[in-house]
């Protein structure tokens, strides 16, 4: 019995359980490295991707909840020779250190951008307040999102 | 307790060092210093050329031209990795894309110990600027020979070597000509360096190597490695320090979809299987099927310094100086403490073991790949030769997290399986329950002035576990304790100075003629401890910079001027302080808002690094006691500054971090044990807490020696934050964290 997810637009049938977390089957199943694990509680925000337009936790969600949604992870916005815009303006700011926390940080702000593509700093900031970053980048974080943010639609 | 006066141990100390390089075995060698280094093979040479002296284990060229570099020093989240490339290619005219860079591999890297202390860059950093140097001059001195010319003419471009008349020559043709073939050579003392005001890559602001690949899923960490046939693993730990096992049902879990191994050896459990997902559930199984008992109690967290205190402790007389109690004048007195803080890593630490054809691999995020091989290979009971530890990245550690653990449980569980690769992943609850924490600490001040308004006197103690429980022995890795022939840590020491443990930073850089500093290292504490950010100097300088605010109030002189006169001698350190204070806008004397604060903070790690000074503007709200942290004002002077940007990014980090363990950071525990097992039961800063500006300013210093700066600033932001919030709630706090509920 599979599980039919559509992943950064494409369909995929999927063989795990439907009671996994969709993490487990974006890393493995998938091999995507964007989504990251954290906690696997949902309070961290390391493995955040984006289910239809929101910023939701894959360590928390489990596939069985996500036939006919689309799943989008930090992969579906560009490469690294071939950066979306948010990419783009966290390379520009250097906005990470060790960076285990910058793709779900990318997804959350993301999914802000394109339902409010000219958020204002205050905006920015409690929007981005259940991901948790350790080496202290916050700064760099809010600087790169507040770039796309005075730009264009994202 | 026995007071060990420091001169003799001094001497006994260097003795035992001289003995320990000749005398002992490898392993117990690696006791006998805080970094891990190997024996000095010549301490004429920069930074770490001095234990590693061959130019070839930091510079090779292929005969095709193609250059690799390697160091010792591992990328940790803090981007050496970047600043190490332009370090070597300063000299080389590669750019950064032209070259293999190699960082932290036993099989293929210089042995730097750990990556730690900031030491990355004068240590690995000082060696590759020396190393690339005289690689550059025998490329020339190679192509001069086949081109018969004088060498001083030749220039190096794009990897290749150019004569006036426009003849090229690659790297790998160049060094055939060398009279002895190859770069197996040591190293010279001095190397024929660009000047420094002339560096084309070294202070510019490169951008970060590894940065793409973490903002586009590539894989960058050892989190993602995914080796063919892997399976993934879970451990099971205690429930709680000293608990033993009572019993298990394996064969119930052994059935369980997708499990392929059990692993059962007294109280260590594990299971692996061919999906990570079934791993995880096979665990929560095992965890239900697992009945323990027993424990260590725990002492209650209001009690732990008290309880610290009365430990039986080593105690080493760091400074003494002049003549104490002589004098009458005005006297501070004052008790600081620190609760234990949790490194906490947002990804649980992570590893890869692999045993094949007799040698076993493990891909790790470890400090020190040389150090964790020894203690792996005593715990698999395997030749030294035949491990193997290969540094991948893993989420930020900020020191010893659960990351040299983990690698042990890799090691374990791939011996379990032969031939086949294993990853394993702690879980949330497993990395902040084990992890070895940053420790509680005391120390007690008493200061006092002289009738002029200067200070005459300060006498100050500290108390702490240790800030040092790498290994080490393979007694220092949690797996090692649980099996059921158990290997036990080897004894904890103290970290001597100049560089310290506990003691980091206890030395007052300030002018003061009677001094007395004594660091009561405690061996054995409650609970496992090991090296953060700073070590002790995080709450060192808080009370020592608490104290000059305290004393400046009591010689009714503004803190910054206060501090200043008694810097007469350190032109660096004034100009820090001067500096911060200048952005700041910091005025003698500028009245108050209610509830608003100043503070200043500043230190010079361990008195021989990077110069830091903070100004802080927080707005204090009684009602809920919290903080606002309106403007950060910070001044730093590192040395030559290889990257700008990355020393700002370090700078701006450690000031945030600092700011949250400060504020609110406190392992929770009790009688059943540690209870900070998430982000609930122990939260960090947020983006609500941030402070809403931070300014850096950096001095250069070109020419002078690189000094670290990562973990730089974290006692002058704590600092600057207690003082702050001493005036801007009108009652000095002297408990970290400082907003804890009292």
């Amino acid at each position: 019995m599979s599980t039919q997810l559509t992943i950064n637009g494409k369909q995929h049938a999927v063989a795990a359980d439907s009671g996994t977390p969709l993490l487990y089957v974006l890393r493995n199943d998938m091999q995507l490295n964007g989504a990251k694990f954290g906690c696997g509680m949902g309070q961290c925000g390391a493995c955040t991707v984006i289910v239809d337009g929101k910023a939701v936790f894959s360590c928390i969600t489990p596939v069985g909840a996500l036939e006919g949604r689309a799943v989008r992870t930090i992969e579906s916005l560009g490469t690294a020779d071939h950066p979306g815009r948010l990419q783009a303006a966290f390379i520009k700011h250097q906005a990470a250190q060790c960076g285990y926390c910058i793709a779900g940080m990318i997804m959350r702000a993301q999914a802000l951008l394109e339902h409010n593509p000219h958020p204002d700093d205050q905006q920015i900031r409690r929007h981005m307040e259940p991901n948790l970053c350790r080496c202290g980048t916050h700064h760099r974080i809010l600087a790169a999102i507040a770039d796309v943010a005075k730009g264009g639609p994202a | 307790m026995s007071t060990v006066d420091m001169g003799r141990r001094a001497i006994l100390g260097h003795g035992a060092l001289l003995f320990g390089f000749s005398m002992l075995p490898a392993l117990a060698h690696a006791q006998f210093n805080a970094m891990g280094l190997p024996a000095l093979a010549d301490p004429r040479l920069p930074g770490s050329l001095k234990n590693t002296p061959f130019l070839d284990a930091w510079i090779q060229i292929a005969p095709d031209g193609r250059v690799t570099v390697c160091s010792g020093k591992v990328e940790l989240g803090t981007g050496v990795r970047t600043a190490l490339i332009q370090i070597a290619l300063e000299q080389l005219a590669l750019l950064p894309a032209d070259i293999r860079f190699i960082g932290g591999d036993t099989a293929l890297t210089p042995n730097e110990g750990y990556t730690a202390g900031s030491h990355t860059i004068a240590d690995s950093g000082t060696a590759l600027l020396h190393a690339s140097a005289q690689v550059a001059a025998l490329l020339r001195e190679g192509a001069a020979a086949q081109w018969k010319t004088g060498a001083g003419a030749l220039v190096l471009d794009a990897g290749r070597v150019v004569a006036p008349d426009g003849r090229r020559m690659h790297y790998g043709d160049a060094i055939k000509g060398l009279r002895m073939p190859g770069l197996h050579r040591t190293a010279s003392p001095s190397s024929p360096l660009r000047a420094p005001g002339a560096y084309r890559m070294i202070g510019t602001s490169l951008p970060r190597v590894d940065i793409p690949a973490k903002v586009s899923g590539g894989a960058a960490y050892v989190q993602d490695m995914r080796l063919p046939g892997m399976l993934h693993a879970r451990v099971v730990r205690p429930p709680r320090i000293g608990a033993r096992l009572a019993g298990v049902d394996m064969a119930t879990v052994a059935r369980l979809p997708g499990v392929r191994k059990t692993v059962h050896d007294g109280n260590y459990l594990a299971v692996l299987a061919d999906d990570e997902w079934r791993a995880v559930s096979a665990m929560r199984a095992l965890t239900a099927a697992a009945r323990w008992e027993g424990g260590t109690a725990l002492p209650q967290p209001d009690a732990i310094h008290a309880t610290l205190q009365a430990l039986p402790s080593e105690d080493l007389v760091i400074l003494q100086r002049g003549a104490m109690g002589a004098g009458r004048g005005p006297s501070i007195r004052t008790r600081y403490t620190k609760q234990y803080v949790m490194h906490g890593s947002i990804g649980p630490s992570c590893a890869v073991g692999h045993l094949t054809g007799g040698v076993l691999t493990v891909w790790t995020h470890t400090q020190g790949v040389f150090p964790l091989r020894a203690a792996l290979a005593e715990l698999v009971n395997m030749p030294l030769e035949k491990v193997r530890c290969i540094h991948a990245e893993g989420s930020g550690c900020y020191g010893q997290n659960g990351a040299d653990d983990v690698a042990a449980d890799a090691a374990l569980l791939a011996c379990a399986v032969p031939g086949v690769p294993v990853r394993v992943q702690l879980m949330r609850d497993q990395e902040n329950l084990w992890e070895p924490y940053a420790p509680a600490m005391v120390t007690t001040v008493r200061a006092e002035l002289d009738g002029s308004g200067r200070i005459r006197e300060w006498a100050y103690d500290v108390w702490s576990g240790s800030h040092n429980e790498r290994p080490g022995n393979a007694g220092k890795l949690v797996p090692a304790g649980l099996l059921a022939r158990p290997i036990l840590p080897s004894r904890s020491l103290p970290m001597p100075q100049p560089e310290g443990g506990g003691d980091r930073n206890a030395l007052p850089l300030y002018d003061i003629p009677n001094a007395r500093v004594v660091n009561h290292f405690l061996p054995v504490t409650p609970l496992r401890t090991s090296a953060m950010r700073s070590l002790g100097a995080h709450l060192n300088i808080s009370a020592i910079e608490g104290t000059m605010d305290q004393l400046a109030a009591l010689a009714h002189a503004d803190p910054v001027r206060f501090r200043l006169d008694h810097l007469g001698s350190q032109p660096r350190a004034r100009a820090v302080v001067e500096r911060a204070a200048g952005m700041f806008g910091w005025r003698a004397g500028a009245a108050s808002l209610p509830h608003r604060g100043r503070g200043f903070g500043f230190g010079q790690y361990k008195n021989l690094m990077a110069f830091v000074a903070i100004a802080v503007d927080v707005q204090f709200d009684p009602d809920r006691n919290t903080v606002r942290i309106l403007r950060v004002a910070c001044a730093a002077d590192c040395g030559q500054i290889v990257n700008p940007d990355g020393v700002r990014n370090q700078l701006e980090g450690a000031i945030i971090q600092s700011a949250s363990w400060t504020l609110h950071e406190q392992l929770r525990y009790g009688s059943d044990g540690i209870a900070s097992s998430d982000w609930s039961s122990y939260p960090i800063m947020r983006f609500s807490g941030v402070p809403e500006r931070i300014d850096v300013a950096l001095i250069d210093q070109p020419g002078l020696p690189f000094l670290g700066v990562a973990e730089a600033a974290q006692g002058p932001m704590a600092a600057a934050l207690l003082n702050a919030l001493a005036q801007a709630t009108g009652a000095r706090r002297h408990d970290l964290p400082l907003l804890a509920d009292r």
